[in-house]
């Protein structure tokens, strides 16, 4: 078992009067792909926002490589490596394909033009078309703006763009929802690839068929706190199902030893934090 | 969770083709002002079409040009400068006592540019920081700076000092002022700035979706305040500019100047939901009531009727504006 690439112990974070996550934890190990699920407003996007830089937690720690450390903004978190793909997608409708693959990290031309912030769009349309393609997203035209773009179509630019830029972590809050059973395939494909890469994969998916095909290890969120951790070989849909619903809950909190954490009954989640 | 769509192609081509129509808008006013030309050429050829009257055409329209090109980063931002002639008049007062102190046409200068820049960059704050609605602040800043330039100058215009009047206010170069030159190379220099650097980028994108250009690490509130910035600091230019060719610092002759460059700028075929638009359509759009307004007086039409023309264009432009945004968000 190998030192967790990232953890987060009991983080809490509240909207006004609503609390989206009460000491919530997660766990990932390097090189896997751990599955996020949990029902609508179980937390994981927000936990994902926290876990990516572009939001801060109220209290609670996250941890990278061992160390604690505090993400006051997304490209601080991205400079630890950390790429994310929102379930809102945070693409400009108005720019191009190309223009929202690079932004905030857009190519300068060579020379005096580039140190005035010319843009080289040549180079940046060439890179997203390589991108897109291998992912299997056909942009008909790479001028045309993202709001042509049909919703699988946008959710794949997306997916490539965290991709790409991802060193050691892809965040994926719900990457296929508006995909079609081929690319949704693709996509759990390129997980895999991404995986075998050696970057960690967090996937959000309400679809446990994809969850159980790609997976290494689940984590269950339930009203803003991890409920359970299963190894995804060893756990039947019904069990993923219960934990996500509770139903299963007084019947032991389920936590499958072997996996990460800190021992047999480290992850089962009470009503205390921490 | 999951949306399903039947029949993507044909909806696709269907979308791709209104995203050249859109493109085409700046083709489209081009088109407009053009045939605007011709018309009143062709009724006056001896008046109209004189070299004369062009350059009186495009001398009227250079200053409210630098505040139209601001105002297009400003609006592409989805935000709105409501302050802009109460800053150039502020600018202008400024820099009229400033060569009264020091006597230097160079400090006026600097004294004007350096004025609008920090109107702006107070409405930048006030709007990034200060999470205010850009047309509240910029609303107050109008009032203030108004306000402000009748205080300093006790409610009585001030005198352009003599050289500054009389040397780049009558300065030409190949036969046009001096001051269309500049105004032309301010606004040609921000129109290529905002298509192609990576400022102009992050300007579009915040327009588009600040929220998606914040967690791409944009730094969507120092970008505000530079782009609020850059429309004060034009703004100051110009208010040096006009008291170069009218004058007088005009405390009163500005008070709608912020209409008539958001009119040019929406007439451009800049979206007032941000994210979309170009210095070249404001370029047009300036020149449209222009063209209009001197178009009628030489056919003798009452020139009111260029007002009545002017808002019914304003309303339609955005009329059309907002019929696209609403079927490309359906
Ligand atoms: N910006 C916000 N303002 C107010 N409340 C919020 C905000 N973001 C999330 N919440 C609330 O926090 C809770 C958790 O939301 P979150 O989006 O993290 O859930 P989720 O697990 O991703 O759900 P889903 O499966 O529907 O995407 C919900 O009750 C939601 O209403
Ligand atoms: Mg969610």
């Amino acid at each position: 078992m190998s030192a967790p690439l990232l953890e987060a112990r009991g983080i809490v974070k509240s909207y006004g009067h609503v609390e989206a996550l009460r000491g919530t934890d997660f766990t990932l190990l390097p090189g896997e792909v751990v599955a996020l699920i949990g029902d609508n407003g179980a937390g994981k996007s927000t936990l994902v926002k926290i876990l990516s830089g572009s939001e801060r937690p109220d209290t609670g720690e996250i941890v990278v490589d061992g160390q604690r450390v505090e993400f006051g903004s997304v490209e601080e978190a991205r400079a630890a490596g950390i790429e994310t793909v929102y379930q809102d997608l945070a693409l400009c409708a108005d720019l191009s394909p190309a223009a929202n693959f690079f932004l905030g990290r857009e190519l300068l031309k060579a020379g005096l033009l580039g140190r005035l912030g010319v843009l080289d769009n040549a180079a940046m349309r060439a890179r997203t078309q390589e991108a897109c393609e291998r992912l299997g997203v056909r942009l008909k035209s790479q001028a045309a703006p993202v709001s042509t773009l049909s919703g699988g179509q946008r959710q794949g630019v997306a997916v490539a763009r965290a991709v790409t830029w991802a060193r050691r972590v892809v965040f994926m809050d719900e990457p296929t929802a508006a995909l079609g059973v081929v690319q949704t395939r693709r996509v759990l494909d390129l997980i895999r690839g991404v995986r075998d890469s050696g970057v960690a994969v967090v996937l959000i998916s309400h679809n446990m068929q994809d969850v159980k095909a790609v997976s290494d290890r689940v984590e269950v969120l339930r009203l803003g706190r991890r409920v359970a951790r299963f190894e995804t070989a060893r756990v039947s849909m019904e069990d993923l199902v219960g934990a996500m619903t509770g139903a299963v809950e007084q019947a032991g909190e389920v936590e499958q030893t072997g996996a990460a954490g800190t021992g047999p009954a480290g992850a089962v989640e009470q009503e205390s934090p921490q | 969770m999951s949306t399903t769509r039947s029949g993507p192609p044909p909806v696709r081509e269907r979308r791709l083709g209104r995203a050249r129509l859109r493109d085409l808008q700046v083709v489209w006013i081009a088109a407009v002002l053009v045939v605007l030309l011709v018309v009143f050429s062709a009724l006056r050829p001896t008046s109209f079409a004189t070299s004369f009257n062009l350059l009186n055409l495009v001398s009227d329209a250079a200053i409210l040009l630098l505040l139209a090109t601001g105002m297009t980063y400003v609006i592409i931002t989805a935000g709105i400068d409501l302050s802009v002639g109460g800053v150039l008049v502020f600018s202008a007062v400024t820099a009229t006592k400033a060569v009264d102190v020091t006597g230097s046409l160079l400090a006026g200068a600097a004294t004007a540019v350096l004025t609008g820049l920090a109107w702006g960059l107070l409405n930048g704050v006030l709007v990034a920081k200060g999470r205010i609605p850009a047309l509240i602040v910029t609303l107050g800043t109008l009032g203030m700076s108004l306000g402000g330039a009748l205080l300093l100058t006790g409610g009585v215009d001030l005198r352009a000092p003599g050289d500054l009047n009389l040397g780049l206010g009558l300065a030409r170069w190949l036969g046009v002022p001096l001051i269309v030159w500049i105004c032309a190379a301010i606004t040609a220099v921000l129109g290529v700035a905002l298509a192609r650097t990576r400022f102009g980028r992050h300007t579009y994108a915040i327009g588009s979706n600040a929220e998606a250009a914040r967690r791409g690490g944009v730094a969507v509130n120092r970008h505000l305040i530079r782009v609020y910035g850059l429309a004060g600091l034009l703004a100051g230019v110009a208010g040096y500019l006009s008291l170069a060719k009218y004058g007088i610092t005009g405390v009163s002759a500005h008070s709608t100047d912020n209409l008539q460059a958001i009119a040019a700028v929406v007439i451009g075929g800049t979206s007032l939901f941000g994210g979309v638009g170009t210095v070249l359509g404001t370029v047009i759009g300036v020149f449209i009531p222009v063209v209009l307004q001197n178009g009628f007086q030489i056919l003798g039409v009452r020139p009111f009727w260029q007002q009545v023309v002017v808002g019914a264009v304003l309303v339609a432009a955005v009329y059309v504006d907002q019929r696209q945004r609403a079927r490309r968000d359906q």
